[in-house]
């Protein structure tokens, strides 16, 4: 295929290859977002010495799509005095950021495909094919941040536009939450671009090949809290427990979603679970060594490679969630004074501590901390 | 600046955290509460005037459909009221089984009080754990009296009948298991930061305060007053087992949540000493015009007959007078007064609720504190709608 058709300055190959990445990422996606409310219901109901669904199928496989049909039947309902236009536009505000962020991941490496090669990554592409040189957006990691902040739009949105005192009330602490967070969660990945010396998400993760030493969470001291920090932040971020504030069940009834049914519930369920996906898989990307095996070259994998990269990638984002469904299976809820409290005057310092001291680490053991430490 | 106004926010009675059918209309700026007014009755079944058209049998089974989630400590109150009135006494092992009954009775409540309160503070897993637990208590309930819930089992005069065989076995079972089951509940609350954070400090009211409001049970003991009735007013031979009082300091919800844990584990140690000394015996007083006859001569004996049917028919008289009698509720002072016209049917009936009474002090506790600490105030209180509203 060297010498494709060409079309607006790129090859065709270029053109097949991006829509198969899109739909391939958007079906798995998809189907991860539903297999993760089954896989959450049937941990849980575990953790909780119950049985979880079981009805639907065998052990109960098929509940996702129960559940979705059981919602897209349902009525519609647009309360009273409610702003419409804002009303419904909430949910699609919501749920699409969750998914565009997925673009900028690298969930593998490179493979090849009747002799053209391409990244597994959707915003990225080979334009020189000999040397297999990847090109991905250069800022990738702000596109997340911006992402990750557009989403709960949806959530305040909603809250004010039911016209419902608990809907609001829910809003105003999504709000209120976003903002303690972003910033120790935008401090935390400081440390990494100080360690990869690139917003490159390909970059970082090529920086951390080489096994688990080589992964950021672990390949210094503050590099670690920080990683901790972030995954924490994260869980605020998309509202999971303890930080699940806007939808507070027993306080708020179900907070900025209270007023919604139907589709429009369910696609704030599906932002929710995606959120939550998308999240791990940039902490895995960002500190766990995106599609990197832990332990490299044990054994010679001839042809595997492309198989393993992907796995790799998959388990690690699968691992996560599950830790998002244990933390929620034992906390109980926080109070959103004392997350704002817990965001700005313990988050933040320890984030600043560690962008310090990140740099200064780099800056004196360039060959790596733990080498220099036990030598 | 923009002018303040206060939002107005009814809470319930269709809420998750509202344990049945309170509504409190609650005022805020903001998240923070300025006044709570609790709207009570949804649940009213006007209990005691029922009791004024029926004998004094039939008001037993209304009794523990007050507080729901103890009606055995319900039953036992107003038994020991009736008893009172007709100065009867009650036999050995009636007592002992009664008090066992009612200290699980105990551990029951506040299995649910515990399950309740964590779930408002958003710790689902122990909800689920204690409801386990307490699986364990009504499979015992069901055994003595073929009820999980309205269990109508004690009797005017001692039981409906005696304990079933593998009763003191499965109770034993249950106490040995309970302690260690126990640890794993706290373990998951007890030490956790979140917990801690959203306890400590919360809903504090002081020791004068509670009195004042006539506040009783765990929520006056964890505001450090030493007072129980099952020790300083003893009922049903309380006095021969020896237990302890637990009582808080900080008068805050953690505080009344580690009194309600050491009094279960408290409870757990009176239904042993109470096993122990179980002796063979009848389990209904020697008095014919109040007690029914024995199965047995019921069915063969044409006197037994209409022993039973006098007494099924037309129940049975009270000696004319006034009588007040209390129990320690696992929530607090349940009281009943009843007054006598020398009837079959009571006069009038009144109930001391302590969940009425102690639901009163919600918005001293949770004034000036945000929406997410009133649910936390409302689990502490351990309110039953059923009792308060009767």
């Amino acid at each position: 295929m060297e010498n494709g058709m060409i079309f607006l300055g790129l090859p065709v190959a270029y053109y097949i290859a991006m829509i198969a990445k899109v739909l391939v990422v958007f079906v798995c996606v998809l189907l991860t977002v539903a297999y993760a409310t089954w896989a959450e219901r049937k941990l849980i109901g575990h953790m909780q010495v119950r049985i979880g669904p079981k009805r639907v199928g065998p052990f109960g496989l098929l509940q996702p799509i129960a559940d979705g049909l059981k919602l897209f039947f349902k009525e519609e309902i647009v309360p009273a005095q409610a702003s419409t236009f804002a009303f419904l536009l909430a949910p699609l505000i919501a749920l699409i950021p969750a998914f565009i962020a997925f673009a900028v991941i690298p969930f593998g490496g490179t493979i090849e495909v009747g002799g053209y090669k391409l990244p597994l990554q959707i915003a990225g592409y080979i334009a020189d094919q000999p040397s297999g040189k990847v090109i991905d957006l250069n800022v990738g990691v702000l596109y997340i941040l911006a992402l990750a902040s557009l989403g709960v739009y949806g959530i305040v949105l909603a809250g004010w536009s039911s016209n419902s005192k608990y809907s609001l009330l829910g809003g105003l602490r999504a709000s209120a939450q976003i903002v303690s967070y972003e910033l120790a969660a935008g401090l935390a990945i400081v440390s990494v671009f100080l360690m990869s010396g690139s917003l490159s998400l390909q970059q970082i993760v090529a920086d951390q090949a080489g096994g688990v030493a080589n992964w950021y969470f672990i390949r210094q001291p503050f590099a670690f809290v920080a990683f901790i920090v972030y995954f924490i932040c994260s869980l605020a971020e998309i509202n999971r427990t303890p930080f699940d504030l806007p939808e507070a069940e027993t306080e708020l009834v179900s907070g900025f979603g209270t007023e919604y049914s139907s589709m429009k519930y369910a696609m704030f369920f599906m932002a929710e679970y995606a959120n939550m996906i998308t999240v791990c898989a940039v902490t895995v990307t960002l500190f766990l060594g995106g599609w990197h095996e832990p332990i490299p070259q044990v054994v010679s994998i001839g042809g595997w490679e492309f198989y393993l990269s992907w796995a790799n990638f998959v388990i690690k984002v699968y691992f996560l969630i599950f830790v998002c469904m244990w933390i929620r299976a034992t906390y109980p809820r926080y109070r959103y004074d004392q997350l704002m409290a817990l965001g700005w005057k313990f988050f933040l310092p320890l984030t600043l501590l560690c962008v310090v001291g990140t740099g200064a680490v780099v800056y004196f053991f360039p060959n790596g901390f733990w080498g220099a430490l036990f030598s | 600046m923009a002018s303040k106004e206060v939002m107005t926010l009814n809470m319930g009675p269709q809420h998750p955290s509202t344990h049945g059918v309170l509504r409190l209309v609650v005022e805020l700026d903001g998240e923070v509460i300025q006044k709570i007014t609790p709207h009570i009755g949804y649940l009213h079944r006007g209990i005691e005037k029922l009791s004024e058209h029926r004998t004094y049998h039939q008001t037993l089974p209304l009794t523990d459909r007050m507080d729901y989630l103890a009606p055995m400590s319900n039953n036992l109150g107003y038994v020991l009221t009736v008893e009172k009135l007709l100065a009867l006494e009650v036999p050995e092992r009636a007592q002992t089984i009664r008090v066992i009954l009612t200290e699980l009775t105990r551990i029951m409540s506040h299995l649910v009080w515990l399950a309740c309160h964590a779930l408002d503070i958003g710790a689902m897993t122990v909800f689920l754990y204690c409801f386990r637990e307490r699986e364990a208590l009504m499979d015992i309930y069901e055994m003595v009296s073929g009820a999980r819930m309205t269990t109508n089992y004690f009797r005017v005069g001692g039981l409906s009948q005696d304990v079933p065989e593998g009763f003191e076995a499965a109770v034993r079972k249950f106490i040995d298991e309970f302690p260690a089951n126990m640890d794993t509940y706290e373990g998951l609350l007890t030490n956790n930061t979140i917990w801690r954070q959203r306890t400590v400090g919360n809903g504090v009211i002081s020791a004068e305060d509670a009195i004042d409001m006539g506040i009783t049970g765990p929520a006056l003991r964890g505001s450090g007053v030493d007072w129980d009735l099952r020790r300083d007013n003893p009922y049903s031979g309380y006095e021969k087992y020896s237990f302890k009082v637990p009582v808080g300091e900080n008068c805050d919800t953690f505080d009344r949540y580690q009194v309600r844990l050491v009094e279960m584990r408290e409870a757990a140690k009176i239904v042993r000493q109470a096993l122990d000394s179980l002796k063979p015996g009848p389990v209904l007083a020697d008095a014919p015009q109040v007690c029914y006859p024995p199965k047995e001569a019921v069915y063969n004996t044409i006197e037994g007959l209409i022993h039973h049917f006098k007494i099924a028919s037309e129940g049975f008289a009270v000696p004319e007078g006034e009588v007040y009698q209390s129990i320690e509720n696992p929530k607090g002072e349940l009281g009943y007064y009843i007054v006598s016209d020398g009837t079959a049917k009571p006069y009038r009936m009144r109930v001391r609720p302590p969940s009425f009474v102690n639901l009163q002090a919600i918005e001293k506790m949770a004034k000036g504190s945000m929406l997410a600490d009133l649910v936390a105030v409302i689990g502490t209180l351990d309110i039953v709608l059923g009792e308060i509203d009767r």
